[in-house]
């Protein structure tokens, strides 16, 4: 039909990007990782060598193991703060005004360079920085905290001060279409305010949070720019293993690296997928 | 709870606790926005050690920093490039998918898998591509691709909510009155929406021209502004980086006030219209 057709080209270049860009180069990384390299270049070849050193090397479980402790606590503290923004947001402000504006404020942050948020904890982490000259002349401690900056801290910081609005944004769009009679209802039938977060609304934002996790999970997986910059070197994550590898051209290692990555955030994925439709909820 | 006139008292909990989050949010980018004024001897961190433009000055100087008048060009014509061509390639795949086509959940879910894959794989990826195939990546070729994986899945989500919305008796309404399909484009979707059309390209434009870590195998051999500001973090020490940083904010903030008042102009503009018929 006509109709159809005419969905197709408009379809297309969309379809194109994607092929190129996404689908061939993820068939191109599958392939590389099976390649053979030496000091020089790569070779095509068929070997398990990249796949055997990567999953037998310590290294590597020691970064996954990082890795999944970034990505969870991240997820939890983000969770959190997300959750209480979006529901004050939601809930609590009563003209559509004040919550363009919150909702505003909350966003022009990730506006700007990710990595210029990053580098800006630097004056207020550091050995003479802003929090450390505080509480000295507070008289609450003695000598500068080490573990503010170049640390799990602040690489956790980090990730949270990045992403939680990944957070707020689909929690506060679920919220938004919670039929505000559904709260009422709960109210007239003797639910504290507690009663009506845990048993009414939390249950029906579900998808936004579900869709906040995904988020926040598959970003902080696959970052590498964070863990390096916050921890100083001191801290290494699944990608910064593969941008190490990119750094000193092996790629058949990078490209083996990636894939297990790929195969990582899939498994978790198709886990988060079950809570919620997501074509359905956007 | 929610109509009685009295507030609550979680609601100046939350408020505080909202406050903070905001506080959260600005503070350290507020802190290297001072910080960056300071006098030609001050260091990284307070206390303010005079008051200059001192090391905005320095920023400008070819040989100190590196190439930051070439990375700002060619991360802003990069950025103007990816928003247009995200706001063309969105609008016409969200048409696209109003109407029943086959494979349209695949590529649904192939839109979805390129905003959830880690971005140095999509890096790693095009690089090899263009590597195995003997073309040279550039900035305006393969890391506008690369870009694209990255602006258009949002892109295409925008104009699934705008869609979802959409009324669609006005498109039947000007069918009825025989206009074709490129006029109903032209003259009623594209005005009823344009608005969210002028948000897609906003955030195509900000999410390029601030996109790392799928540039940096796709650049090729000349850094886009991303690039030059993570290699500056590695080797340079005084607050030339904190000019540099409050500087692309401060182009980032002047791009979105200026497509805000754009927005408020068009949103005028109609009432005009709509008010004078």
């Amino acid at each position: 039909m006509a109709n159809e057709r005419s969905a197709y080209l408009q379809s297309f270049p969309l379809f194109m990007i994607m092929l190129i860009f996404l689908v061939i180069p993820t068939l191109m990384i599958v392939i590389v990782s099976f390649w053979d390299y030496n000091s020089f270049s790569v070779i095509p070849d068929f070997i398990f060598d990249n796949y055997n050193f990567l999953l037998t090397s310590p290294v590597t479980w020691q970064a996954y193991a990082k890795t999944l402790f970034y990505a969870v606590t991240s997820w939890a503290i983000t969770l959190l703060i997300g959750f209480t923004a979006a529901y004050y947001m939601a809930f609590h402000l009563r003209t559509t005004k004040a919550q363009t504006i919150c909702f505003l404020l909350a966003t022009v942050p990730f506006l700007t360079s990710n990595i210029i948020r990053m580098i800006s904890w630097i004056p207020l982490l550091g050995r003479n920085g802003l929090v450390n000259q505080m509480l000295q002349s507070l008289g609450l401690i003695n000598q500068p905290l080490e573990f503010l900056l170049y640390s799990d801290f602040s690489v956790i910081l980090a990730f949270v001060h990045l992403y939680t609005l990944f957070m707020v944004v689909p929690i506060f769009n679920s919220m938004m279409r919670i039929d505000r009679k559904l709260v009422e209802a709960a109210i007239d039938a003797g639910a504290s305010p507690w009663q009506v977060v845990t048993h009414v609304i939390i249950p029906l934002s579900k998808s936004g949070i579900t869709i906040g996790t995904i988020f926040v999970f598959t970003l902080v997986m696959g970052d590498f720019i964070t863990v390096r910059l916050m921890s100083g070197g001191l801290s290494a994550s699944v990608g910064l293993l593969i941008y190490n590898e990119i750094s000193l051209l092996q790629y058949p290692a990078a490209a083996a690296g990636a894939v297990t990555l790929l195969a990582t955030v899939l498994i978790m994925l198709a886990i988060l997928f079950r809570f919620a439709n997501i074509r359905k909820d956007l | 709870m929610l109509n009685s006139n009295r507030r609550p008292k979680s609601f100046y909990f939350l408020t505080a606790f909202f406050a903070l989050f905001i506080l959260f949010l600005y503070g350290p980018t507020l802190t290297i926005g001072i910080l960056s004024f300071q006098g030609p001897s001050g260091g990284l961190t307070f206390p303010m050690n005079g008051f200059s433009l001192h090391w905005y000055f320095k920023l400008f100087e070819q040989q100190a920093v590196g190439d930051f008048g070439g990375s700002l060009t060619r991360s802003l014509l990069l950025a103007l490039a990816v928003m247009v061509a995200t706001v063309v390639i969105s609008l016409s795949a969200g048409m696209a998918f109003r109407k029943k086509f086959k494979g349209s959940s695949v590529l649904f879910y192939l839109t979805i898998v390129s905003l959830i894959i880690p971005s140095i794989l999509i890096s790693l990826g095009i690089g090899l591509l263009f590597n195995q195939i003997g073309i040279e990546p550039t900035w305006y070729g393969s890391a506008f691709g690369s870009h694209l994986t990255w602006t258009l899945p949002f892109g295409l989500l925008i104009m699934f909510a705008v869609f979802n919305r959409f009324d669609k008796s006005y498109e039947a309404a000007a069918r009825d009155m025989c206009a074709t399909p490129f006029q109903i484009l032209r003259f009623v979707v594209i005005p009823l929406i344009l608005p969210s059309l002028v948000g897609v390209g906003l955030f195509g434009f900000t999410l390029s021209y601030d996109e790392f870590a799928r540039t940096i195998m796709t650049a090729g051999s000349k850094n886009t502004l991303p690039l030059e500001i993570f290699g500056m973090t590695t080797n340079v020490t005084t607050p030339v980086l904190y000019a540099l940083g409050t500087l692309t904010t401060f182009i980032s903030f002047v791009v979105i006030i200026g497509t805000l008042f754009t927005l408020h102009l068009l949103k005028r503009r109609r009432r005009r219209i709509s008010g004078g018929e």
